[in-house]
């Protein structure tokens, strides 16, 4: 009968791995590419309302977000528990957005792409946010967008 | 005697990958890949400071009222009816007086319009929707009474696209999404107080 010996002194082909590192490269690429680094340290803690007509935001270049919150847990005892809002890295008053709307369209390519993205806690009293609103339309910046997360 | 030339060795490349695997998982742990979801809005023009208060005269019957007190209650009101409702009866209470499908006289008026792509059509492009908030209005409610009117919008165009064109509003043209969009179901929601119409009814 024919047996199935193994014939003796065959050694295992070693995998070439050489493409291994082009490989990972790619892959590195990919992710260079699509990641978004938070330029931002959230000083406010919100947890956004939630609806069901929502539109994702494209152009990430040409959005400036605000946010609206009682502060974080870390700061609450210096700052208190009271509706805050932040622009860039820092607390702000309700008027400094005229200024951080300019300085923010500076950078942009086509200035009538701005859009301000209002991320506020769902408690937030409506009072903060009609100012906000009542600053952005007199610095024309019109489109905006109540940030929120999908409803079921 | 020259030496003979000794054969340069090929450059040790097997941590390569060990480097770039780092580098991948540094870029995996700092990426973010939630998409920022949101409700698009658009606010109205500034005031112009070198005009008069333009007087924005409207007929009763093209306003609908929706108040929201500091207990983040709903109010809303038409010629027909008026008291607190539920948030979930906004979006077809917002429909109805929109569409004026019976062409109501209490509801928005109705005319003729000619609109490209779609022909003749009865509008009500009149109506005004009015919200207004209290200061310590809570956020959400706001959010839920904006989400609610603009889905009723969205129902209604839709609606309108499947009797007319038999298909989604999402996928018919550009040209006939913004002729629905802007001429037959223009949004006009309004955040500031409108000046009532006291003249003849």
């Amino acid at each position: 009968m024919a047996g199935f010996k193994r014939k003796e002194g065959r050694e295992m082909v070693e995998m070439n791995t050489s493409s291994l590192p082009d490989l990972i490269f790619t892959i590195l690429f990919f992710f260079m590419m699509v990641t978004t680094m938070r330029e931002v340290t959230l000083k406010v803690k919100f947890v956004v309302p939630q609806g069901t007509e929502l539109t994702k935001l494209e152009k990430k270049s040409a959005v400036s977000f605000i946010y609206v919150g009682p502060p974080t847990d870390q700061l609450r005892a210096q700052m208190g528990s009271g509706t805050r809002i932040q622009l860039n890295d820092r607390y702000a008053e309700p008027r400094e957005v005229m200024d951080f709307v300019a300085a923010e369209r500076k950078g942009m390519v086509n200035e009538g792409d701005q859009v301000i993205s209002i991320k506020a806690d769902q408690h937030t009293h409506m009072g903060y946010i009609t100012d906000i609103k009542e600053v952005l339309r007199k610095s024309w910046a019109l489109k905006i967008n109540y940030s929120a997360s999908r409803r079921n | 005697m020259a030496k003979k030339k000794k054969k340069m060795p090929g450059l040790n490349t097997s941590s390569t990958a060990d480097i770039s695997f780092m580098l991948l998982i540094f870029f995996l742990v700092t990426t973010s890949m939630d998409t920022d979801m949101g409700l698009s809005r658009r606010l109205p023009n500034p005031p112009d400071p070198n005009q008069e208060d333009a007087q924005v005269d409207i007929k009763s019957r093209n306003i609908m009222y929706v108040r929201l007190n500091s207990e983040g209650q709903l109010w809303v009101k038409d010629e027909i009816s008026s008291g607190y409702v539920d948030f979930n009866v906004l979006r077809q209470r917002a429909k109805d007086f929109i569409k004026n499908e019976q062409n109501i006289s209490k509801w928005p008026e109705k005319h003729v319009k000619n609109i490209d792509h779609l022909g003749r059509c009865l509008v009500t492009d009149k109506h005004v929707i009015s919200v207004q908030t209290a200061r310590d209005t809570p956020y959400f409610a706001y959010f839920q009474v904006q989400n609610e009117l603009v889905a009723a919008y969205n129902e209604l165009r839709n609606e309108y696209a499947k009797e007319k064109f038999h298909r989604e509003f999402e996928y018919l043209d550009d040209d006939i999404k913004n002729a629905i969009k802007l001429e037959y179901y223009p949004q006009h929601i309004s955040e500031a107080e409108p000046k009532k119409y006291k003249g003849v009814e």
